[in-house]
């Protein structure tokens, strides 16, 4: 059974259609990555994954769950890091872990294995104002973890890491997967898509354009001049042909 | 079975889980000095400044019908204690929580961020009684003050005046766009309300137009009500519906308009 199944999604702000018939599946223990230029409705089609918002039109079901009614349940299965979300300034890294911990049914996961796991025991006692961006995104990620989650989503992962603690972080997200969470990750960086992601979903004008694996993406694709394209080149001619037809459409 | 365990888990769980978010939040609140100073300790050290600096303020004086200006002072310094926790301390945290997207982290969490507002006002309403407590006994043993002489009546008029002046906090965290302006709308709400309170005209020193005012806004009901009970009275029935009437109106107006996010 899938984990996640979304099925002909909608959503509008005013005049701007965000997300337009989007339908995909999350297969148990895959990472599944959403890419897409920025503003093409990633974030929101996640947001409403999460409950966070409600769609338009559509169904989501997360585990079998609705995740606005069963919004209870949901919460103790999922496990969420958010694109632009901060903790108290003066909460130290430790107290977040034990505090989080605390709100999932049995303490969650082993929060202090968690912090030796993301490297932050050396900064266990330090508040989150004086943490640095990296040291922030990592303690965010934990967060997302220490519920023990049946599924991880994780917006912007790598967004301000330094090149080590980005690699750092794909290793991190591989061993959570082999614990078998099921990961969905939110990216605009392809090398990051390529490396980690099993399969992908590609996402332009709040429409789902493709949906492969990273390689038969790259296969699939003929860019003029280009000899071996990577997948950055796969997304852009496919996230480009989609612009150019909305652009079409909107003019005739 | 499984079922089973997921509900003794809950049911062990939410003790545990707001017990700890209340620590959190009273350490987080001490951790910011001075507003904790301003909370707790302030209201006794004005008291006994305000004893031992001011010329007179332990003499009986004929306008206050033969009492000691600190014997109506101190149920004004609580009033002062209930504007300072709530224009100050719970909407700089309500504001900020909500600006910085720490509530929006909470509500990715089996939390909901009303767990979140329901413990900052424990936490806040806590510091407050505590620091009033302070107030009380500083006066008690610097000054002789005495105990209210209707302290279930002062009871009520501290509650529905803290009440009140809460749920005005959580209005202004409901409809400022930002933590900059929310502060300042505070301010400008808590100078007013200080005055209206009596806190630099006290008791009967008030003119009659101000006291005309006073008497319908939250912290002046407040005020007046505490100092009716302080000397024996009940408070008067306008002062507590005031109050009624500011807590339930700014309480529905706040809960219809705070945004999570």
């Amino acid at each position: 059974m899938s984990v996640i199944e979304v099925s002909n999604l909608h959503k509008r702000y005013g005049d701007h259609t965000a997300v337009n018939d989007v339908s995909f599946t999350v297969e148990p223990g895959e990472i599944f990555g959403i890419v897409g230029p920025n503003g093409a409705g990633k974030t929101t089609t996640v947001e409403i994954i999460e409950g966070l918002r409600a769609a338009d039109s559509g169904t989501v079901r997360v585990l079998g769950l609705d995740p606005r009614a069963d919004r209870a349940q949901v919460r103790r299965l999922v496990g969420i890091q958010l694109q632009e979300s901060q903790l108290p300034d003066q909460i130290k890294v430790w107290e977040a872990l034990d505090l989080y911990s605390s709100f999932y049914p049995g303490g969650g996961t082993d929060w202090r294995a968690l912090m030796a796991e993301m490297g932050l025991v050396e900064k266990r006692n330090t508040t989150f104002r004086k943490l640095s961006g990296g040291q922030k995104q990592r303690l965010s990620i934990a967060l997302a973890l220490v519920g023990n989650p049946r599924i991880a989503i994780l917006d912007e992962l790598t967004t301000g890491l330094d090149p080590q603690a980005r690699r750092d972080t794909w290793d991190l997200i591989r061993a959570v997967r082999d614990r078998g969470v099921t990961v969905v990750l939110v990216t605009h960086f392809m090398d990051e898509a390529e490396r980690l992601c099993d399969r992908l979903a590609v996402i332009a004008s709040g429409r789902l354009v493709a949906l492969d694996t990273p390689a038969a993406l790259i296969a699939g694709t003929a860019v003029p001049g280009v000899e071996r394209p990577t997948l950055e080149d796969a997304v852009l001619s496919l996230t480009a042909v989609t612009k150019a037809a909305a652009t079409n459409r909107s003019q005739s | 079975m499984t079922a089973a365990i997921t509900t003794a888990n809950r049911t062990a769980g939410a003790p545990r889980m707001l017990g700890k978010l209340v620590w959190t939040e009273t350490k987080l609140f001490l951790r910011e000095p001075v507003s904790a100073f301003f909370a707790i300790a302030f209201p006794a050290v004005l008291v006994v400044v305000l004893g031992k600096a001011l010329p007179g303020f332990l003499e009986p004086a004929e306008d206050i019908g033969g009492r000691r200006p600190i014997d109506i002072y101190l149920p004004i310094v609580m009033a002062l204690a209930i504007a300072t926790v709530t224009m100050i301390s719970l909407l700089s945290v309500l504001t900020a929580y909500r600006e910085r997207g720490v509530l929006r982290r909470l509500s990715t969490t089996p939390v909901t961020p009303a767990n979140l507002l329901g413990v900052q006002l424990i936490v806040n309403m806590t510091a407050l009684v505590l620091g009033s407590v302070l107030a009380y006994v500083a006066a008690v043993t610097a000054f002789d003050v005495a105990a209210p002489a209707n302290v279930v009546g002062f009871g009520i008029a501290f509650l529905l005046g803290s009440a009140a002046m809460c749920a005005i906090a959580l209005l202004i965290a409901a409809v400022a766009p930002t933590s900059r302006a929310s502060s300042a709308i505070g301010t400008v709400v808590y100078f007013p309300m200080m005055f209206f309170a009596g806190v630099w005209t006290p008791g009967p020193m008030m003119p009659d137009a101000a006291r005309r005012i006073a008497d319908f806004t939250p912290l002046g009901a407040a005020s007046q009500a505490m100092q009716d009970a302080w000397s024996g009275d009940w408070p008067q029935p306008l002062h507590l519906a005031v109050m009624a009437v500011f807590t339930a109106c700014a309480g529905a107006a706040a809960a219809r308009f705070f945004r999570w996010h």
